[in-house]
């Protein structure tokens, strides 16, 4: 019987490979170890299905404009990337016409124009010592992959904003400093950024602190991952294909080997 | 060998001056491979194909990648976000070096638990381990292409590892960064080598290939091939077994690449690299753990140094120090224990690579580096002289030795 043993065996170093790859797993979470735990929020865009709340996304966008942008640059987004958001390509042009960017005109002038939809997010300052020395040494870091360069994404922003409380009174927090529950070391040199109606929301969502957190950490995941949505979608379809192709592969190696098992069967 | 009867007239005229079709359908159709392999000998396919597809999509990657430290980082955000499909590629070339490794791993394991690299196949492992030192450097290289703060870093860590080295040490190291830190022309020649290096592995994989077929495959227990009645065609029966496990590890790479392409990443690799600030924590890729674990053991950095090579050298004379004419570990008790001693020793290592090199994990980690070397070194030449190992089989076809105790008593069991 010597096929059926083998069979018993593969099935239980099956299990082995199965074992080793999950093993890394935990490996790889300690690596981006962190000590604070965030509160997890529901996202629309997580699981295999998820796919970004617009309306979400929009409000989003309102408080990265009106509360982020002081300080914060945006510098890999394209205005025209914001159609992604729902927004027309006249929406986006006024959008974009807001701002100002440098540019030479025909006489090698240096002119300032109106942004276009294909220009990229003007950032607040024109380099980082600017934006350092405008904030007290702080350096306010662009928010372009900000959810995917930090552990705990989506949640850890969302926990930040949030994570405002006032200081115990044996930590001691220096000017120009503010305590934050969620910040490595508890001391941020971003003040408090979102407040009670904060911004008036066009659709008229109630513009709580934990709402408006909400909301642009839904539109800087956006920013992180544009391709999530399309991603996610292919995803599906490609492991359907393969488990199809998987499945018959199966079936076609044990009519292929039957002949095969059943000769050793007869001889052992 | 009986020669193949083409139909097609073309296929004739050129085999008959170029005999390749010959050569193929040698090699890939007739090509005679024990029958009782098991689905560890998928592995060996499985990290072929994934050479090939990191190759392809390094190519389209590097069409669209500038080496330049100042645009590096943002040549890949515009790769992930306004290249078609970008980010699928550069998704699948980034979990594609994980998933070559997990395979390449497990394909070396299956080597050590089976004495795959014993007489007469020697030069095969030794070919082996070559393309998993040449596998290495190559991820290594390619790990400081995006100039995130990982790449900075990491290749910070790794290169100053050679100023470690007496007397020449500080201008080996000058000498590899191009200048007196790492900057445009380190980028630069670790791009050049990135893109260069996979196409010496390929040649040393096809060294590979013709040492494995000058042989043929090892198999689950051990024993040379005896006759036709031993083996069976590659085509179709192995053909559509490596197909099977294809598809299982396709779904997997797909599961990563889809639905968690950052899983084996850090995070830290998204902020671009800064020569002015150090993160917290500077972690290798996983795959580099172990060895990293071993480096970070020996309290003195030449030693660490030379052990962390040494932990891939001692496998460069496995063949030499395993005394046991007994290549399968079914029928060496002791040895499979030891095993898989060694695999949760590696896997310990890997977790410790993790770790902060403080407290319990620095001690840990001494005893697990002491454990590999011993392994190797010690147990390896002298446990064929305390091991009572089971009786060999007659053969692949006629498993059951009869007369045998052990043998008949396992038929018995088999049989109900």
């Amino acid at each position: 019987m010597f096929f059926q043993n083998n069979l018993i065996r593969n099935k239980h170093f099956l299990k082995n490979i199965i074992f080793i790859l999950f093993f890394f797993s935990p490996n790889i979470s300690f690596a981006s170890g962190d000590a604070i735990s965030y509160p997890k929020n529901d996202w629309s865009f997580s699981g295999i299905m998820g796919t970004y709340d617009r309306a979400s996304q929009q409000r989003g966008l309102q408080v990265y404009k009106e509360v982020c942008s002081g300080c914060h640059g945006l510098r890999l987004i394209a205005y025209r990337n914001l159609k992604a958001l729902g927004y027309n390509d006249d929406e986006v042009k006024a959008f974009a016409a807001e701002n100002s960017v440098k540019d030479i005109n025909d006489d090698g002038e240096t002119i300032e124009r109106p942004a276009r939809p294909s220009d990229k997010f003007v950032s607040p300052y024109p380099n980082d010592l600017a934006a350092r020395a405008g904030n007290g040494g702080a350096y306010p870091p662009d928010l372009s992959l900000i959810i995917k360069s930090r552990s705990g994404g989506a949640d850890y922003i969302h926990a930040l904003l949030t994570g405002y409380k006032d200081a115990p009174s044996n930590k001691n927090v220096p000017d120009g400093m503010y305590f934050n529950s969620y910040y490595q070391g508890n001391l941020i040199g971003m003040p408090q950024p979102l407040y009670e109606d904060g911004v008036t929301y066009a659709d008229g969502t109630k513009a709580t602190p934990a709402q408006m957190a909400k909301d642009v950490a839904t539109f800087l995941a956006w920013a992180s991952e544009p391709e999530l949505e399309d991603r996610k979608r292919i995803g599906i379809s490609v492991i359907c294909f393969l488990l199809v192709l998987t499945i018959l592969s199966y079936f076609a190696m044990r009519q292929i080997w039957a002949p095969i098992k059943s000769r050793a069967k007869k001889t052992s | 060998m009986s020669k193949p009867k083409f139909k097609n007239p073309v296929v004739k005229w050129i085999d008959y001056r170029l005999p390749i079709f010959t050569f193929m359908d040698h090699e890939l159709n007739h090509y005679p491979t024990p029958k009782n392999l098991n689905y560890f000998w998928n592995f060996g396919s499985l990290a072929g194909i994934a050479l090939v597809t990191m190759i392809i999509t390094g190519i389209v990657l590097s069409m669209n990648y500038t080496p330049h430290v100042d645009y590096a980082f943002d040549s890949v955000e515009r790769i992930m976000r306004d290249v078609n499909h970008g980010w699928l590629i550069r998704y699948i070339h980034m979990n594609g070096a994980s998933f070559f490794f997990i395979v390449v791993f497990i394909h070396i394991f299956r080597g050590l638990y089976y004495g795959s690299y014993k007489a007469p196949r020697e030069l095969l492992w030794i070919l082996g381990v070559l393309i998993l030192l040449l596998m290495m450097a190559t991820s290594f290289m390619g790990y400081v292409l995006p100039w995130g703060q990982m790449s900075f870093w990491g290749a910070t860590v790794i290169t100053n590892l050679f100023s470690a080295i007496p007397v020449v040490g500080e201008s080996i190291v000058t000498w590899l960064w191009g200048g007196f830190s790492i900057d445009n022309s380190t980028l630069n020649r670790f791009f050049s080598l990135h893109f260069v290096l996979p196409f010496v592995i390929v040649g040393v994989v096809i060294l590979h290939l013709v040492a494995l077929h000058r042989f043929g495959s090892n198999n689950p227990i051990g024993i040379d091939v005896k006759g036709t009645q031993d083996t069976l065609p590659f085509h179709p029966y192995y053909t559509i077994k490596d197909l099977f496990g294809l598809g299982v590890f396709l779904t997997l790479f797909a599961a990563a690449v889809f639905f968690f392409p950052n899983f084996m990443g850090h995070p830290d690799n998204y902020i671009e690299a800064n020569p002015m600030v150090t993160p917290a924590h500077i972690v290798p890729e996983w795959y580099f753990l172990p060895f990293y674990a071993i480096l970070r053991a020996i309290p003195d950095k030449l030693g660490g140094v030379l052990f962390m090579f040494g932990s891939i050298g001692v496998l460069f004379i496995l063949p030499w120090l395993d005394r046991s004419p007994i290549r399968s570990s079914q029928f060496r008790p002791i040895f499979k224990v030891f095993f898989w001693i060694l695999v949760l020793d590696c896997i310990l290592l890997g977790y410790l690579g993790a770790m902060p090199a403080e407290g319990i994990y620095v001690i840990l980690s001494r005893i697990a580096t002491a454990y590999y070397f011993f392994h190797f070194l010690i147990l390896f030449p002298l446990l064929p002289y305390i091991e009572k190992t089971k009786p060999l089989p007659i053969s692949i076809s006629q498993p059951v030795l009869s007369g045998s105790d052990t043998a008949s008593s396992k038929a018995t069991r088999e049989k109900k």
